[in-house]
């Protein structure tokens, strides 16, 4: 028998082990495998809960609105029959209310959600710039119910002896105008809560059309002062074309929140389901104000379910309404890579 | 820093820039600048980065002027007129001193209303003069034969060579004197690179071209005149030729042989 | 000055744009001034209105029946407190969870793009309809009215504000952190948890305390949820009194008791929706 040396162990020379002053570093198992797996589950499933949101509401609201919508049909929308005691509804009052209150405000916050726009982007000093941008920002957080209770106490009245009445005056015998400003000159009706709703909005669209403006770059504006422009030509001519779709999608989402806005005009609209003129000082009613009003004590058979009609029609408008604004400010947002 | 400037003899001079000194807030941007930039020539400034000169050009338009931080001080003459502190309109300045920016910028309106657009800042012309003018300004900016079917089309649909022509074109047909030419290539491939510079050769006939480049080699094939900048300072200007075979001092030799910058 | 000046017909033309120009630049600082004075007349009355009534009482007694004596709107304030404080401590967890998958793992996919759309839709969608909404699946349901139901309604609210910022917050990340952690080996959940969420921290927070000042002045969502009360109640399986429907009942009737405590309702709301607001944007600029 030969000699032999004891056996050895061959482990593998580790140049890494060699040179470590602790020896190898530990090899890192993943301590909990299915961690990524919980959280994306539950990131994903939070997403979905967003979705069904959207289906829940429309399906509560159609199921809840059923009675009304079998009853009435789509007659509903032209009629003005509002009778709790007869158990008869027709929604036209109101969505005309909804409708037109939302014009009156847009009429008036555009043109001055613009002014604001671009005093804040093109005129005012830098100093300026953010304290002003922060007051337009803190405009638009005071709750609607503020404005609400502000408008029917302490601006209605204003309203009803400086303006009402004097327009009342001058226009009591022109043919259009005199209808529209007939009616008992006291603060409240379709007027009163349309400019309570621009007061409201105004913050709201300025702050966005801000924002569209600032996305203009400056070297295209400078383009424009460097052929010779003044200011107003650079922003009607150059900036205004060049945000034209995200300008629209502010619009529309001001209009989105106007015709949805509760306490602002439930306060000043006067709760009138009739219509019988065209005055825009007379009482009258819109889709939310009607909710708010009579949801909670109507025990009629039929009258909740009309509400909850209303409230369809309203979501439904709204919801065309945000979605098209949506689809325009992502637009201007995507163009804004490819141009310039 | 003074300079000896030195024009060849008989040139007249376009813009006389003396002592000039711009600031950022506190900073001091430009130092004393001298300068004499001859007519219907093309001038080119070069340097590294942060030396000045495109903050130079646009003293000239009094681009600056948007800037509530920027301001200038001492005295540049057009034509024997200071633009400066002048009490003149600052738009009546700027129709006869034209730009071209470093990114194409097209108006967001078709090709047509992108030339018209400036003149009609200043002239009202009937329909077929506008026609003439259009036209006019892009033959000029070497684009006509490209887009003269599609006139109507947005700006923006063509090439970034061909938006680069465009704003040429558009600031050539407000019929200016002098043209600022800021990094006019430098977001453009070589091929359009080129045809740029052709046409730059082609408008020194009838305008005074200033154009500032990063690219050594863009200003020796383009300009007659080259100034050379660095830190706000006026280092050296001369002609091309001169300044690039035997340039008169040392920093100047430094920077053309690349060894900083 | 010859070089600079138009024919006669140039110079007229030149005349009037600047005209214009002045024109417009003065209109638009007229609507500057006029956005303005509305905000500072409506502070101004609220403040005037509202600090007049303002006295202990308010916070220790109850909504009193009209035209009496006395009386307080301890059980409104309370209940507002205790539903908003719930709704955002509901909303909240689920706002940023969906605000991270959109922004972590929803940019490429259907879901993410639906799910972002539909959520900026209910952000500006009636809060009348969540009142609704909320009413048809729970009160209807049990058939009563709930400071429970209150809460839901709210939360509704919470939810599209909280995902609305969280997602951008965190879109601002720049994808080099990512990165930087994935580069070490951390795993997806630790990267967003550990890195990317808290590099956002400061704009989610700002987002979580605006979403609570939109919902301390809401009211169409409580209206037919939890209703009101008015006796003392912390019970949420009742009707509940909250500080925005007192406002509602009492600015509306004839009593001048109810007007004045109205008032100083507003008063308090305003102050914390405001301060609140204020202290979303200290914080927000603080941490950047």
């Amino acid at each position: 028998m030969s000699a032999t040396l004891p056996a050895q162990s061959y482990e593998p020379k580790d140049a890494a082990a060699e040179s470590l002053p602790g020896g190898i570093p530990p090899t890192h198992t993943q301590r909990s495998p299915w961690a990524d797996k919980a959280f994306a589950a539950a990131a994903q499933s939070a997403a979905w809960i967003t979705l069904a949101l959207l289906a829940g509401i429309i399906g509560s609201l159609v199921y809840g609105a059923w009675p009304a919508i079998r009853e009435f049909g789509i007659g509903f929308l032209f009629s003005t029959d509002w009778d709790p005691v007869e158990d008869k509804y027709g929604g036209l009052v109101m969505i005309y209310g909804t409708l037109m209150t939302a014009a009156i405000a847009l009429i008036i916050a555009v043109p001055v959600s613009f002014g604001i726009a671009l005093f804040l982007t093109e005129l005012a000093p830098n100093w300026l710039r953010r304290p002003l941008g922060v007051a337009v920002e803190l405009l638009a957080a005071v709750p609607s119910i503020v404005y609400g209770m502000w408008g029917l106490l302490v601006f209605g009245p204003i309203l009803a002896t400086y303006v009402q009445i004097p327009l009342q005056n001058a226009f009591s015998d022109v043919p259009l105008l005199g209808t529209l400003f007939s009616g008992p000159p006291v603060g409240i009706g379709l007027l009163s809560a349309g400019i309570i709703l621009a007061i409201m909005v105004i913050p709201f669209i300025a702050s966005v059309m801000r924002d569209v403006f600032e996305t203009t770059p400056a070297l295209l504006k400078e383009s424009a002062y460097g052929l010779g422009s003044t200011t107003w030509e650079v922003v009607w001519k150059v900036v205004l074309p060049y945000t034209r779709s995200g300008v629209i999608g502010a619009i529309m989402l001001g209009l989105g929140r106007a015709l949805g806005e509760t306490m602002a005009v439930t306060f000043v609209i006067g709760n009138f389901s009739q219509v019988d003129s065209l005055s825009l000082f007379q009482a009258a009613n819109s889709i939310t104000a009607a909710i708010a009003n009579e949801f909670a004590e109507a025990d009629t058979k039929l009258h909740q379910p009309a509400l909850m009609y209303l409230g369809l029609v309203l979501f439904f408008i709204t919801f065309c309404v945000l979605a098209l604004s949506k689809l325009l400010l992502q637009r201007m947002k995507r163009n804004e890579g490819s141009r310039t | 820093m003074d300079t000896k400037v030195d024009t060849a003899a008989g040139e007249k001079i376009k813009i006389k820039v003396s002592d000039l000194n711009f600031y950022y807030g506190k900073f001091h941007a430009l130092k004393h600048i001298n300068l004499e930039i001859p007519e219907r020539k093309v001038t080119a400034f070069i340097g590294p980065s942060g030396c000045g000169k495109s903050t130079l050009l646009r003293v000239f338009n009094r681009m600056f002027e948007l800037y509530p931080e920027q301001r200038a001080e001492g005295s540049v003459l057009l034509d024997g007129q200071d633009i400066i502190k002048t009490k003149v309109d600052v738009s009546l300045i700027r129709a006869k001193i034209g730009m071209v920016f470093q990114k194409p910028t097209p108006f967001p309106m078709s090709i047509y209303d992108n030339i018209a657009f400036g003149v009609r800042l200043f002239e009202t012309l009937p329909r077929v003069e506008m026609d003439e003018r259009v036209e006019w300004a892009l033959k000029k900016a070497a684009l006509w034969n490209e887009v003269k079917d599609k006139l109507q089309q947005n700006g923006a649909s063509l090439s970034g060579g061909q938006q680069q022509r465009l704003c040429i074109a558009r600031g050539i047909a407000i019929k200016p004197e002098v043209l600022l030419l800021d990094e006019p290539c430098s977001a453009l491939d070589p091929i359009s690179t080129g045809k740029i510079e052709e046409l730059i050769h082609e408008l020194k006939a009838d305008y005074t071209v200033m154009i500032v480049t990063h690219n050594m080699q863009q200003a020796a094939r383009c300009s007659d005149y080259t100034a050379y900048m660095y830190l706000g300072d006026l280092v050296e200007f001369g002609p091309t030729s001169e300044l690039f075979m035997k340039p008169k001092k040392k920093d100047t030799e430094d920077y053309i042989t690349g060894r900083f910058g | 000055m010859s070089l600079f000046t138009l024919s006669p017909a140039g110079m007229r033309l030149h005349k009037r744009r600047k005209g214009l120009n002045a024109l417009a630049l003065t209109l638009s600082l007229l609507a500057m001034a006029f956005g303005l004075f509305w905000l500072a007349w409506i502070l101004f009355e609220t403040i005037r209105l509202g600090i007049g009534g303002l006295a202990l009482t308010v916070f220790t007694e109850m909504t009193p029946p009209p035209q009496a004596e006395s009386g307080g709107l301890a059980n409104a304030i309370l209940g507002s407190v205790m539903m908003v404080s719930l709704a955002t401590a509901l909303g909240t967890p689920i706002g940023i969870l969906c605000g991270i998958y959109l922004a972590e793992y929803g940019k490429q996919n259907w879901l993410g793009h639906v799910t972002g759309f539909i959520n900026d839709i209910l952000l500006s969608a009636p809060s009348i309809v969540i009142g609704l909404f909320i009413y048809a699946v729970v009160v209807a349901q049990v058939r009563t009215f709930s400071g429970y139901a209150g809460i839901l309604a709210l939360t509704l609210i919470v939810i599209p504000v909280v995902v609305r910022t969280t997602e951008n917050m965190l879109s601002l990340i720049p994808n080099a952190l990512r990165e930087a952690a994935y580069a070490l080996g951390a795993p997806k959940w630790k990267v967003i948890s550990s890195v990317t969420l808290k590099a956002a921290r400061a704009g989610v927070i700002t987002g979580v305390l605006l979403a609570l000042a939109r919902i301390a002045g809401e009211t169409a969502p409580l209206l037919f949820t939890a209703l009101n009360n008015q006796f003392f109640t912390s019970n949420l399986g009742e009707p509940m009194a909250s500080l925005p429907v007192t406002i509602f009942k009492y600015a509306m009737s004839p009593y001048e008791n109810w007007r004045e405590l109205a008032w100083v309702g507003v008063f308090l709301i305003t102050l914390g929706v405001l301060a609140l607001n204020i202290l979303a944007r200290v914080l927000f600029r603080k941490k950047i």
